[in-house]
């Protein structure tokens, strides 16, 4: 398959992952802004989205304040925010459609639906329509893409490489939203078990659609550890990082090639500390310091597989 | 405007149908007007379908759209088109040689049977194919030759197309349209198909492959899915089976061609391209071109990979050099051609230019290097005023231009909002050169579809019909 191919495949769905992400993070804030009356602590609740998808630079650059409209905005319908959701829709529907010829038409069929309904979109209608509903909309358009991916694509190279995008952007979102929740939590560690922990924690887990899980798998009060090893550590939490890098490993034992032995090698380095690390391990080293080196090496895994797969040149075999 | 009745192809002067019409002149005259409108729309409703595979290729710019099918075909009879496939060969050999002769020892020069300065000075001349071999000597692999039938029922050619012809989709397209709305139709008589032209493309490229390599990696190069014959490059490259790529995907290393697989680089031997000289390498011509490779014209030279078509084919297809293509016929292959020339007046003449200007009246002008039908002059139909202002390019560029009598085009009769009326049809039959030379049966016919119009490209609101050789 061409490199190109393969990577367009990669960032189209990296872009349908980073919708959705961008959506439930969005969502969270904003439940959790209703949480509160003092407009102040509101306003602060929306400098989460901005801190886990790491655009609080851009966004200062052009805003002079941080509350709910601007943010929302910014996140959802800014055409110049590249990470925006209406960029998030473009983009994947502009990768699909130059692999048009690689994946079924039912794929693309959504992508493209979903970005002429983007296209609709503004302020007034988001605020129409229910900033929640909006939100619940991106979900489903994510989920629709997803089944129907899994419903109609031949289980060939294309399929492995768009699931690669998937569980690359999965794991990076997952890590990073748990990092900035921990981070804003710290303070009211001391208060632990209080209500406004207990609303904190439940949203990070609701966010990653997770709530359930969490009771099932404890059957025990909401503790930031507990939350930390379900998102990090259990193997059966579809957003879990864990979860992410089992299938990432297999699929780069998939596809191969003599370029791509480091790129393996660090993807099963880093799912063996997923596979084998354990949360008070991790807590007693630092989970932010843990969270960091996670994204660092998911970061030059990046950087491999792209040198792997999408860019490969012509090296001497030593 | 012409005095001479036009030849139609499906009936005679008197009014009888034409033998080869038979079959389809009986369903068309003993088929309920219903069941005729249901026809047609079928044929709408599939090829919105499949043009909607087509177009959306190219929906983002809206500048795809669908070409209008038209249900009755344009039949050929067996023994007409032997001559006329004869003559297609033969005109694209002698053009094949000709290119040879003027990249090497330029005899056809030296002779003096094609002016030199017209051939050296011409900007699709390119230098850097001089004493370059190519595999096989042949340059034109894909060769599109448009024909046009005059009053008299005589092929005349129009024109060569020895760059990218592209058009060869619909044809394949349009066949298998018609085998679903008249399967009777194919059932009842010999229809020679024209399905295999993949295969003999692929074949053609294969043997185009740079000596010593068994088993080539063929690719299609397009300029990408802004290119308004993207559909077809992406047609084309599924149905061999061949990787369709873009200047990105493929790099030069050591005067190699590889391009950029999830497999790491795999070595390129054939590049059939779908984009002009110009643009397929910013080191050798546009250092501006995002769509070429750098370093491909170094690997071609070097032999280590085949452009299919060879560069440098431009120059023999421009409209300047048409006129000579007769006489390299009786130059290289010691034969008359088959196919006529419409007669041309070449403006840098002083005498061939005071005539024309005298007769912009009744003549149809064109550039030397435009195409698409862009630029032209078609004097009979042309305003007074549209006439004047051509006066003054010509008269500031004579060289640049080239004036033929106005043919009266064949008609066929085509389907409109109130019925069937002769509509002017042209025929782009394809020519492939590779060991053997081979054309699929007929071509791809274009039909103005305007009353009276002459312009059959479908970029001037042309449509296109299947092309049937009956036996």
């Amino acid at each position: 398959m061409l490199s190109r191919t393969a990577s367009t495949l990669y960032w189209m769905s990296r872009y349908v992952e980073r919708a959705e992400n961008t959506a439930r993070i969005l969502d969270v804030a904003y439940r959790m802004s209703l949480l509160t009356k003092d407009p102040d602590l509101q306003d602060q609740e929306w400098f989460a989205p901005l801190n886990i998808t790491g655009t609080l630079f851009p966004f200062s650059g052009r805003h002079a304040i941080v509350n709910s409209r601007e943010v929302l905005h910014f996140m959802a319908l800014d055409t110049d925010n590249p990470s925006s959701i209406y960029n998030c829709a473009k983009q994947s529907r502009e990768n699909a459609r130059a692999v048009r010829g690689t994946i079924t038409s039912e794929m693309w069929e959504v992508l493209n639906a979903t970005w002429l309904e983007m296209q609709n979109m503004d302020e007034d209608r988001l605020y129409a329509r229910g900033i929640s509903a909006f939100f619940e909309w991106v979900k489903e358009r994510s989920h629709l893409f997803r089944g129907v991916t899994f419903g109609t694509i031949r289980r060939d190279e294309a399929f492995q490489f768009h699931r690669l995008g998937t569980y690359m952007e999965r794991a990076d979102n997952t890590a990073r939203m748990l990092d900035v929740k921990y981070h804003v939590l710290l303070p009211s560690v001391k208060d632990v078990g209080g209500a406004v922990d207990y609303y904190q924690w439940s949203a990070v887990l609701r966010s990653v659609s997770a709530f359930e899980a969490y009771r099932k798998v404890y059957r025990d009060i909401i503790t930031p550890l507990k939350v930390a090893e379900l998102l990090v550590l259990r193997d059966d939490v579809p957003r879990s990082m864990h979860f992410c890098y089992q299938d990432i490993y297999e699929i780069l034992k998939k596809v191969q090639n003599r370029y791509s032995v480091e790129a393996t090698r660090q993807a099963g380095e880093i799912y063996a500390s997923l596979q084998f690390g354990t949360i008070q391990n991790i807590f007693q080293d630092g989970l932010h310091e843990y969270l960091t080196d996670f994204l660092e090496a998911s970061y030059a895994l990046g950087g491999e597989i792209h040198d792997a797969f999408f860019a490969p040149t012509l090296r001497t075999d030593t | 405007m012409a005095l001479k009745p036009l030849f139609n192809e499906m009936y005679e002067q008197g009014g009888g149908v034409r033998p080869h019409y038979d079959a389809f002149a009986d369903w068309l005259h003993n088929t309920a007007p219903e069941k005729i409108k249901q026809n047609r729309e079928a044929a709408d409703l599939l090829f919105h379908r499949v043009g909607i595979t087509f177009a959306v290729y190219g929906e983002a710019t809206g500048t795809e759209r669908l070409i209008p099918f038209d249900i009755v075909p344009h039949i050929i009879p067996a023994a007409k088109w032997d001559e006329v496939s004869r003559g297609l060969k033969q005109r694209v050999t002698a053009l094949n040689a000709f290119l040879h002769d003027i990249y090497h020892e330029q005899k056809i020069l030296l002779a003096g049977k094609v002016p030199a300065n017209k051939v050296i000075e011409n900007s699709q001349f390119r230098p850097e194919m001089i004493d370059i071999d190519v595999p096989g000597g042949i340059y034109a692999h894909v060769a599109g030759i448009d024909l046009v039938k005059d009053a008299d029922g005589e092929y005349y050619v129009l024109e060569d197309n020895l760059r990218t012809p592209s058009g060869v989709s619909y044809l394949l397209e349009n066949r298998r349209m018609m085998m679903r709305l008249f399967p009777e139709l194919f059932a009842a008589q010999r229809i020679r198909p024209v399905d295999h032209y993949p295969d003999l493309l692929l074949e053609t490229l294969r043997n185009a492959a740079p000596v010593g390599v068994d088993n080539p990696t063929i690719v299609l190069m397009t300029p990408g899915n802004f290119n308004s014959a993207y559909f077809e490059h992406a047609f084309l490259a599924q149905q061999m089976g061949i990787e369709l790529v873009e200047g990105v995907d493929l790099f030069v290393q050591d005067d190699t061609v590889f391009m950029r697989t999830t497999q790491g680089p795999q070595k390129v031997d054939v590049i059939y391209r779908r984009i002009d000289d110009d643009f397929i390498d910013p080191e050798a011509f546009r250092a501006d071109s995002m769509l070429g490779v750098r370093g491909l014209m170094r690997a071609y030279r070097a032999g280590r990979v085949t452009l299919a078509n060879a560069v440098g084919t431009g120059v023999a297809d421009d409209k300047s050099m048409y006129p000579y293509v007769p006489e390299m016929i009786r130059f290289y292959l010691d034969e008359e051609p088959i196919l006529k020339n419409v007669h041309t007046y070449m403006l840098d003449n002083k005498v061939d230019l005071a005539y024309v200007l005298e007769h912009l009246h009744e003549l149809v002008v064109k550039e030397a290097q435009g195409s698409g039908g862009y630029g032209m002059l078609v004097g009979p139909t042309a305003t007074k005023d549209e006439r004047e202002r051509y006066r003054q390019r010509i008269l500031d560029a004579p060289e640049r231009f080239i004036a033929q009598p106005t043919l009266a085009l064949s008609v066929c009769p085509t389907f409109n909002d109130k019925g069937v009326a002769p509509r002017h049809i042209d025929l782009r039959p394809y020519v492939l050169s590779g060991k053997t030379v081979n054309v699929v049966p007929g071509g791809l016919t274009r039909v103005a579809l305007r009353e009276g119009s002459l312009v059959v490209n479908s970029s001037q609101g042309g449509g296109v019909k299947d092309t049937w050789v009956v036996d």
